[in-house]
């Protein structure tokens, strides 16, 4: 089993702007694949805009901070899901019950085999 | 039977086999082409064994053996592939080994030039240097390529694995772009005209053919049949590309006598298996377009001399790609089978508004040149001559153009 991180990117405003009636469809497939994957989602969660991001660097000993996400592109992080699955393909199958107004990243998470505390 | 033979024949079934026990691509191929090595240094004076892929698997299973050892002692973990249980129906390099493994080389996550990388090197066993050739980069390139493609399909999880029948179609199609990105690479022009490179092609049909042998599913896939058959029929012509000085043959200049025919033949046949069921290649936009450019080279291989070409019902073909595909560089050659037909000026026509789509193209402006210096409309002619030759970075090419356009304004 792999746990993947699955980023879903969009038009910052598409959610808020949309017809009451897409919004309403979207929510569904959100349940839909909530349903269908079940117990492998490890977590998930709806972001703020991005108006309302904070991007933190340490640089040369000082916590520098920016207003902003960590990059502007037109297409945004808005929510995300942490999920189990074995395999890439399987992922695809099932990210593919979402709503079609995102960019969907997917990315294994890897194993860090750090020093013990 | 020679070793070579027996890399050609025996590589992918071999390796799909250590690959779906070991798990590990980079030890099942490292192993196999290790048991290779040995071969061709004991072979010659030992004698060919009585069974030699037996031989060579189990020469490739000890070499993991040890190989695994070394790590265990290492400590060191390595990535695994994911691989489903094969089921008992699948015998010992059983088809549905070597078509698990050909779907995780042309995996859709991998970009199409990648996916035909790994799937020549480890379906075919192409060496990485022929690769390089074939896709006009240097070894270091290609090599770094691959290595980041055999990463890629680890770390992402692309299962070694057949998916459900709702995504194995769409799945088999993206092996037939990946092979026909393989195929083209060989034929796009490099420096100078490259047998070797157009023979490296020849690789992606046999790649096709492998594929196409993997099952019922795969023979059904109507884009795999019509690839086949249009990668047939253009590398038939092979052999007539080349001058005896080297140089680039075009089409209606090339001796047909040198055309593969049974190429042809197979490739005429697969094309009656297509179109006898009427409906079965159009159902899917790629086997429609890969059957009409077979149609098309099926109509230039059964003209005997160039004159003979049936241009009408070609710029046909080209009026349907053009619709399937939008593809402006179609639209520019039924331009010129349309002129080729008879209909010059409904060809110029076609030709308009091609510009913005295709600024940096010579072939555009030389073509349009040759159709208004065939309506008598040389000024014109001269002016389109001048945009060609100003864009064509093609020496050979160029001075064939400056001459075209010397020729018109001494009239």
């Amino acid at each position: 089993m792999t746990t993947y991180l699955v980023l879903l990117a969009g038009a910052e405003n598409e959610w808020s702007d949309a017809d009451p009636a897409d919004r309403a469809r979207w929510h569904q497939e959100h349940l839909t694949f909530g349903r269908v994957v079940g117990d492998a989602i490890l977590g998930g969660e709806a972001l703020a805009g991005v108006d309302t991001a904070t991007t933190l660097r340490r640089r040369t000993g000082t916590v520098q901070l920016t207003d902003g996400p960590f990059a502007e592109t037109a297409e945004q992080i808005g929510g995300f899901y942490l999920i189990e699955a074995t395999d890439l393909d399987q992922v695809v199958t099932w990210c593919a019950l979402l709503p079609e107004i995102y960019s969907i990243e997917i990315r294994p998470c890897i194993q860090l085999e750090g020093p013990e505390a | 039977m020679s070793l070579e033979n027996v890399w050609r024949d025996e590589w992918g079934r071999l390796l799909a086999l250590l690959v779906a026990q070991t798990r590990r691509l980079d030890l099942a191929e490292d192993a196999l082409a290790d048991a290779f090595e040995r071969a061709a240094r004991t072979w010659p004076a030992a004698g060919m064994p009585e069974n030699p892929p037996a031989w060579l698997l189990t020469a490739a299973r000890r070499r993991v053996l040890d190989r695994l050892r070394a790590e265990a002692v290492a400590a060191r973990k390595q990535p695994q592939l994911v691989a489903e249980v094969r089921t008992a129906a699948t015998g010992p390099g059983g088809d549905d080994d070597l078509l698990r493994l050909v779907l995780l080389a042309a995996h859709p996550a991998l970009s199409e030039e990648a996916g035909a990388a790994l799937t020549l090197r480890l379906v075919l066993g192409v060496a990485t240097a022929d690769i390089a050739r074939l896709f006009l980069v240097p070894e270091a390139t290609m090599a770094a390529r691959l290595t980041r493609a055999r990463k890629k399909v680890v770390a992402a999880g692309v299962p070694l694995a057949i998916p459900d029948d709702s995504v194995l179609p769409e799945r088999l199609e993206t092996v037939a772009r990946v092979a026909y990105l393989a195929f083209t690479a060989g034929y796009a022009p490099g420096s100078g005209v490259d047998v070797v490179r157009a023979e490296l092609a020849g690789e992606a049909i046999r790649l096709v053919r492998i594929v196409r042998g993997t099952g019922p599913a795969a023979a059904a896939t109507p884009a795999l049949t019509a690839l086949l058959a249009l990668m047939l029929l253009q590398h038939a012509r092979r052999d007539a590309r080349v001058g005896a000085d080297g140089r680039l043959v075009l089409l209606p200049q090339q001796d047909r006598t040198a055309w593969h025919g049974e190429e042809i033949a197979e490739g005429r046949s697969l094309l009656a298996d297509l179109t006898g069921q009427r409906g079965v290649a159009v159902d899917s936009a790629l086997a429609a377009e890969y059957l009409l450019q077979a149609l098309i080279a099926a109509e230039h291989a059964r003209a005997g001399i160039a004159a003979d070409t049936d241009w009408v019902t070609i710029a046909d073909y080209y009026r349907q790609l053009e619709r399937l595909t939008g593809s402006p560089v179609v639209r520019l050659n039924r331009a010129v089978a349309v002129a080729e037909a008879g209909d010059v000026t409904n060809a110029i026509t076609l030709l308009d508004g091609l510009d913005e789509q295709l600024p940096h193209s010579h072939r555009l402006p030389a073509v349009r040149a040759e159709l208004l210096a065939r309506e008598g409309r040389h000024t014109d002619a001269v002016r389109a001559y001048d945009v060609a030759i100003a864009r064509c970075a093609n020496e050979p090419e160029r001075l064939q153009l400056i001459d075209r356009r010397r020729g018109l304004s001494a009239t």
